[in-house]
C-alpha cells in the first residue's frame, strides 16, 4: 500500500513538476537572457547591462516603481487589517456559509470587469457624482482627479474591493479549524475586551493558515495589470502596466528593457514576501514582549467597528459597480448627469458586435477543461499524501504557490518563445495548458483544507469492512467530500475565466474569450458592450458557485449533515 | 464565341493575371487571421462582413484577431521569429500604422512587394509621391496595401462650445477660458502622437525640415516654440494635464460623459457614426484648424511567415474593390474615406460613391482642408520621448 501511495506520489509530482514548473522556469530563462541584451530573433548575441541602464533612464520608471511599491504593499496591508477587523466584529454572527454566499460575487466577477464598473462608479462623471449633482447643481462633472489619481488611490480601493473578499473568506475558512468561541469565551473570562482576544490570541492562530493566501494577494497587487490600466494614474502608470506597454512598443528593441523590468518586477515581489516574513518575526517578537505585559485593552471596539464600516462600504460600492455594469449593457444613451439612461435598448446584446456566443463558448470549454484537469491533479496529489501518510512539506507547498507568486508578465514571453521552439502549435490547447498553471494553485489550496478535515474514522471504518484504498476513494471520501470538491471546481471556473495573459499569448490571440474580448472593448469606448461581456464574464462563475452549492443539496437531500454545508 | 474564348485567353497569357489565378485557387480555403485593433465595434462589424464575402467569392475566411494594441502583433511575429518558426506563422494580415510598419519592414518581417501584383491596384495612384506610396514619408515599396483614408480631426460638442480654436495656437487662450475642458490621450498613443505633431507642423519656424529624418540641432530649432505652447497649455487641461486618457476612445467617452468639450479622432466621419450609434450627443459636430490637418492611409501588412500569404493577398485584394470601398465609405456602415483615386474609377463605381448617404456632423471635403503630409518617422519618437522626459513625473 505504501508503495502504490509512493508510485502516485511519484506521478503527481513528476506532472506537476515537468508541467507546470519546468516551463516557469524555462520562461524566466528566456526572459532573463533578454534582460541581459540576449535576443538572437533581433540580431543580439551579447551579453550586457545595457537593457537595465536603459530600464533605469526610461522616464517616469522612479515614479513608476514607487507607485507600484505604494499600491501593492498599500492595498495588500489595509485589505488585511480591515478584513481581520471585520471577522472580529462579525465572526460570531456569520456562519461561514452564509459569508460564503454573501462574497460570491464578489470572488466571481473578475478583476477587469469589477474596475470597469468601478471605474463608472466613481468617476466624476459617475454614478455616485450624478446622484449628487441635482443636490449640488453640477451641470458639469466636477474637474477632480477621483479615479487615475496620481497617487493610486484608485486603484487601491479597487484592489482592496476585489481582496478583501477574498482574505474574508480565507480567515472565515482558517477560522473553522480554530475553537473560536472557546478561545472568546476564556479571554474574556480574563477580561481582556474582545478587539483584544482576537488581536492577542485568536489572530495568532489564524496567520500560519493564512499567510500563503496573504503573499498570493501580495503578489498579485503588486503585478496586476488590467485593473492598473483602468483605474490606475497614467502618466506615469504602475511598473506592470509600463512593462506591458514597453512589451508591446512599436520599436521591437524595447523588448530588452521590458524583460529586465518584467525580473525586476518578479524581485519586487519577493522582496515584498520577505518584507512580510520579516514583519511576522518582529511581530512575534514584540507580541511575546506585549502578550506577557499581559494589558486588557478595551478600547479596541471602536477600530473594529471602523474597519467593518470601511468594509461595508467597500462592498456596496462593489455592488453598485456590478449593478452598473448590468445597466450599462442595457442601455441605449446614457449621459451626465441622467442617473438612470434615457433611452434603453437590447441591441448591445442582440447585435451584430454582440459576437459573444462564440467567446462564452470558448471561456465555457476553457473554464471546463483547466477545472477539471486542476481537480483531477488535485486529488491525485491529495491521495498520495494520503497513501504515503505523509503530510505535506513546506516545499512542496511552495511548489504549489510558485505560479502565482511570479508576475505573469515575467516569465508569459519567454514561455510563448519557448512553446514554439519546441514546435507546439499556440491555440486551444496551449491555453488550456497555461492557464491550468494559474487555477490549480487555487484548486489545491480550496480543496486541502477539508480534505485534511474529513473525518478520519469514516476511512477507518470502511477500511476495517475490508474497502480497499481504491474503492475507500471513490465510495467514501469522494462522495462525502462531494460539496468542498465542487466548490474548488467553481473557485476553479472563476480564476480560469479572468485569466487575461496567459490566454492572450499562449493563444496567439486567436482564442478568444470574454475577458479577452472585455478588455480590448475597454480599449474602446463602449461601456454598453463592455458591460454585456463583464455581466457574461461575471455570470459564468456565478452559475458554477450556484452549481456548488444546489448539486451537493440536491445529491445529499437526505444526508442531513452532508447536505447542509459541513465542510 | 471563339473571339471571346480567345479574349480570355490572351487575359490569362498576361503573366499577371496568370498568377492571380494561382493565388486565386492556393488561396481557396484558406482562413485568414487579421490582427486588427479590436476597440472599434463597427470596424470590428466591417471586418466580418468582408470575411462573408471573401468565403462566397474566394473561398477565403477571414478571422479578427482582436488587439488592444497593434505592436502586438509585431511583437508575436518577432517571438516566432525568436522560436525559428519561419513559415507556418499565426498572423496572416496586420491592420498596421507607420511606426509598426517601419519596425517591421526594418527587421525584414514582411512579405512582399505584392501591391502591384494585385488586380484592383489599378485604381491606386502608385506615383512616388503619391500617399498611399508613403508610410510616414518612408516609400512603402508595395509591402504593403492601403485600405481606409485616415484625416486628422477634432470632434466638439456644439451645445456647449460656441466658437472652438481656429489655429493650434488658440489652443491655449480657449483652454485657459475653459480650464479643464481639454485634453489629448497620451502621446505613447498614436493619437496623442499625432496631437503633438499636428502641432509641430503648424508652431514650426519652417515646417519643411520634418520631412526630413530628424537630427539634434534641427530637432531643438523645430520643436522650441512647441514646447513654449505646450507649458502654456498644459496647466489648462482636464485634471490639470497630470494624467491623460489612455487613447481616443477613451477621450470619446469623456466627451460622451461631459468631462470635457473637445476630443480627437482619425476618421472624418466617426463622430456621425458614433452619434447614430448612441455613443455620442448629437450636438457633436467635427473641425479642422485652418492650416489643414495631418492626413495618413491606414495599411495592411502580411507577415513574412504567414501561414496563408495567398489568402491575405486576396482580402487585401477585395478590400481595394470599388465595391467594397464604396461600401466603406457609407456612414451607415463604417464611414471611412476611399483610398481609391477618383479619376480611375468608371462610371458606374462613381456612381455608388455619388449615391452615398449624409449626415449633419460627416463633414464634406471641402470643410476638411488641406492635407499635411505625416513628418518622418524619427521626429514622432524624438517627439514623445522628449515629451516624457519633460513632463512625465
Amino acid at each position: 500500500m505504501s508503495h502504490e501511495g509512493r508510485l502516485l506520489r511519484a506521478a503527481v509530482l513528476a506532472a506537476v513538476a515537468l508541467g507546470l514548473i519546468a516551463p516557469i522556469a524555462a520562461g524566466l530563462w528566456q526572459t532573463g537572457r533578454a534582460a541581459f541584451g540576449v535576443l538572437p530573433a533581433l540580431g543580439r548575441d551579447a551579453v550586457s547591462l545595457g537593457p537595465w541602464q536603459d530600464l533605469a533612464g526610461l522616464p517616469g520608471f522612479a515614479t513608476s516603481l514607487r507607485l507600484t511599491l505604494v499600491t501593492g504593499l498599500g492595498a495588500t496591508l489595509l485589505s488585511l487589517l480591515l478584513a481581520t477587523g471585520f471577522c472580529a466584529a462579525v465572526h460570531a454572527r456569520m456562519t461561514r456559509i452564509a459569508g460564503a454566499r454573501m462574497l460570491t460575487p464578489f470572488l466571481a466577477i473578475p478583476h477587469a470587469a469589477m474596475a470597469v464598473g468601478l471605474a463608472f462608479v466613481l468617476a466624476p462623471s459617475g454614478w455616485i457624482a450624478r446622484m449628487i449633482a441635482p443636490l449640488a447643481g453640477w451641470e458639469r462633472p466636477p474637474d477632480i482627479a477621483i479615479v487615475n489619481d496620481g497617487w493610486g488611490l484608485a486603484l487601491m480601493v479597487g484592489l482592496m474591493v476585489k481582496e478583501v473578499p477574498f482574505l474574508l473568506l480565507v480567515i472565515l475558512s482558517a477560522l473553522s479549524q480554530i475553537p473560536v468561541a472557546r478561545h472568546m469565551a476564556a479571554g474574556r473570562a480574563l477580561g481582556y475586551g474582545r478587539g483584544i482576544v482576537w488581536i492577542k490570541i485568536i489572530m495568532p492562530q489564524v496567520w500560519p493558515l493564512i499567510r500563503l493566501p496573504v503573499w498570493v494577494v501580495l503578489a498579485y497587487a503588486l503585478s496586476v495589470v488590467d485593473m492598473a490600466i483602468i483605474l490606475g494614474p497614467s502618466n506615469p502608470p504602475t511598473l506592470a502596466v509600463a512593462l506591458t506597454r514597453w512589451f508591446f512598443d512599436p520599436d521591437p528593441l524595447m523588448i530588452l528593457p521590458a524583460s529586465a523590468g518584467a525580473i525586476l518586477q518578479a524581485g519586487i515581489v519577493a522582496g515584498g514576501v520577505a518584507l512580510l516574513l520579516m514583519l511576522e518575526a518582529a511581530g512575534r517578537r514584540l507580541g511575546r514582549w506585549w502578550l506577557r505585559r499581559g494589558g486588557r485593552g478595551l478600547s479596541a471596539e471602536p477600530g473594529l467597528w471602523a474597519a467593518s464600516a470601511a468594509v461595508m462600504v467597500l462592498m456596496a460600492a462593489g455592488a453598485l459597480a456590478m449593478v452598473s455594469l448590468a445597466v450599462w449593457s442595457l442601455a441605449w444613451r446614457w449621459s451626465f448627469p441622467q442617473i438612470l439612461p434615457q433611452s434603453w435598448s437590447l441591441k448591445p446584446w442582440t447585435g451584430a458586435q454582440g459576437g459573444w456566443m462564440r467567446a462564452l463558448g470558448n471561456t465555457a470549454l476553457l473554464a471546463g477543461a483547466t477545472a477539471g484537469l486542476s481537480l483531477a491533479l488535485a486529488i491525485a496529489w491529495l491521495e498520495g499524501e494520503d497513501r504515503a501518510r505523509r503530510a505535506r512539506a513546506p516545499w512542496a507547498e511552495a511548489l504549489i504557490y510558485l505560479p502565482l507568486l511570479i508576475p505573469q508578465i515575467g516569465f508569459l514571453y519567454g514561455l510563448n518563445v519557448g512553446f514554439l521552439r519546441i514546435g507546439l502549435p499556440s491555440g486551444i490547447w496551449a491555453v488550456i495548458w497555461a492557464q491550468t498553471l494559474f487555477v490549480f494553485p487555487y484548486v489545491m489550496i480550496a480543496l486541502s483544507d477539508p480534505w485534511r478535515a474529513l473525518d478520519a474514522r469514516m476511512i477507518r471504518a470502511a477500511a476495517a469492512l475490508g474497502a480497499g484504498p481504491g474503492r475507500r476513494l471513490w465510495t467514501v471520501k469522494l462522495p462525502v467530500l462531494l460539496r468542498p470538491i465542487l466548490t474548488a471546481a467553481a473557485i476553479g471556473v472563476a480564476v480560469s475565466v479572468a485569466q487575461y495573459l496567459p490566454t492572450l499569448f499562449m493563444g496567439a490571440g486567436r482564442v478568444a474569450t470574454l475577458t479577452t474580448e472585455a478588455v480590448t472593448l475597454s480599449s474602446g469606448s463602449d461601456r454598453r458592450v463592455t458591460g454585456v461581456y463583464a455581466t457574461l464574464q461575471a455570470g459564468l462563475p456565478f452559475a458554477a458557485y450556484l452549481a456548488a452549492f444546489l448539486i451537493p443539496a440536491l445529491v445529499h437531500r437526505n444526508r442531513r449533515a452532508l447536505a447542509g454545508g459541513g465542510a | 464565341m471563339i473571339r471571346l474564348f480567345a479574349l480570355a485567353l490572351s487575359l490569362f497569357a498576361t503573366p499577371a493575371l496568370a498568377d492571380w489565378q494561382q493565388t486565386l485557387d492556393a488561396a481557396r480555403g484558406q482562413t485568414v487571421y487579421w490582427s486588427a485593433w479590436g476597440g472599434d465595434a463597427r470596424t470590428n462589424a466591417f471586418i466580418s462582413w468582408v470575411g462573408e464575402r471573401t468565403e462566397a467569392l474566394y473561398g477565403v475566411r477571414v478571422e479578427q484577431v482582436k488587439l488592444s494594441d497593434t505592436a502586438e502583433a509585431v511583437t508575436r511575429v518577432i517571438s516566432e521569429k525568436a522560436a525559428g518558426r519561419d513559415e507556418g506563422g499565426s498572423v496572416d494580415l496586420i491592420w498596421i500604422n507607420g511606426p509598426n510598419f517601419l519596425a517591421m519592414k526594418a527587421q525584414g518581417l514582411l512579405h512582399g512587394p505584392f501591391v502591384a501584383d494585385l488586380p484592383n491596384a489599378r485604381y491606386l495612384d502608385l506615383g512616388p509621391g503619391s500617399p498611399v506610396s508613403v508610410d510616414f514619408t518612408v516609400p512603402v515599396e508595395g509591402m504593403e496595401s492601403p485600405w481606409r483614408l485616415a484625416r486628422f480631426v477634432f470632434t466638439y460638442d456644439s451645445a456647449r462650445v460656441d466658437a472652438p480654436p481656429r489655429r493650434m495656437a488658440d489652443f491655449v487662450d480657449w483652454a485657459a477660458a475653459h480650464p479643464g475642458r481639454f485634453t489629448h490621450p497620451g502621446p505613447s498613443n498614436f493619437m496623442g502622437a499625432t496631437f503633438l505633431k499636428q502641432a509641430l507642423i503648424e508652431l514650426a519656424p519652417d515646417a519643411s525640415v520634418l520631412q526630413d529624418p530628424v537630427n539634434d540641432a534641427a530637432f531643438d530649432a523645430a520643436t522650441a516654440p512647441l514646447w513654449d505652447w505646450y507649458d502654456a497649455l498644459r496647466p489648462n487641461l482636464w485634471r490639470g494635464g497630470r494624467t491623460f486618457p489612455e487613447n481616443e476612445s477613451v477621450q470619446q467617452q469623456l466627451l460622451n460623459d461631459g468631462e470635457v468639450d473637445i476630443a480627437m479622432s482619425f476618421d472624418p466621419a466617426s463622430a456621425a457614426a458614433v452619434i447614430a450609434d448612441g455613443l455620442l450627443p448629437e450636438s457633436v459636430r467635427v473641425f479642422v484648424p485652418e492650416g489643414g490637418s495631418i492626413g495618413n492611409v491606414s495599411f495592411v501588412a502580411i507577415p513574412y511567415n504567414a501561414a496563408n500569404a495567398e489568402g491575405a493577398e486576396v482580402v487585401a485584394n477585395f478590400l481595394l474593390d470599388p465595391a467594397t470601398q464604396a461600401h466603406m465609405q457609407n456612414i451607415e456602415v463604417l464611414g471611412a474615406f476611399s483610398v481609391l483615386d477618383p479619376s480611375r474609377l468608371d462610371a458606374e463605381a462613381s456612381a455608388a460613391f455619388d449615391a452615398l448617404p449624409t449626415a449633419p456632423a460627416l463633414p464634406d471635403l471641402a470643410e476638411l482642408g488641406p492635407t499635411l503630409l505625416e513628418p518622418h518617422a524619427s521626429w514622432m519618437t524624438r517627439l514623445t520621448d522628449e515629451w516624457a522626459r519633460r513632463y512625465v513625473e
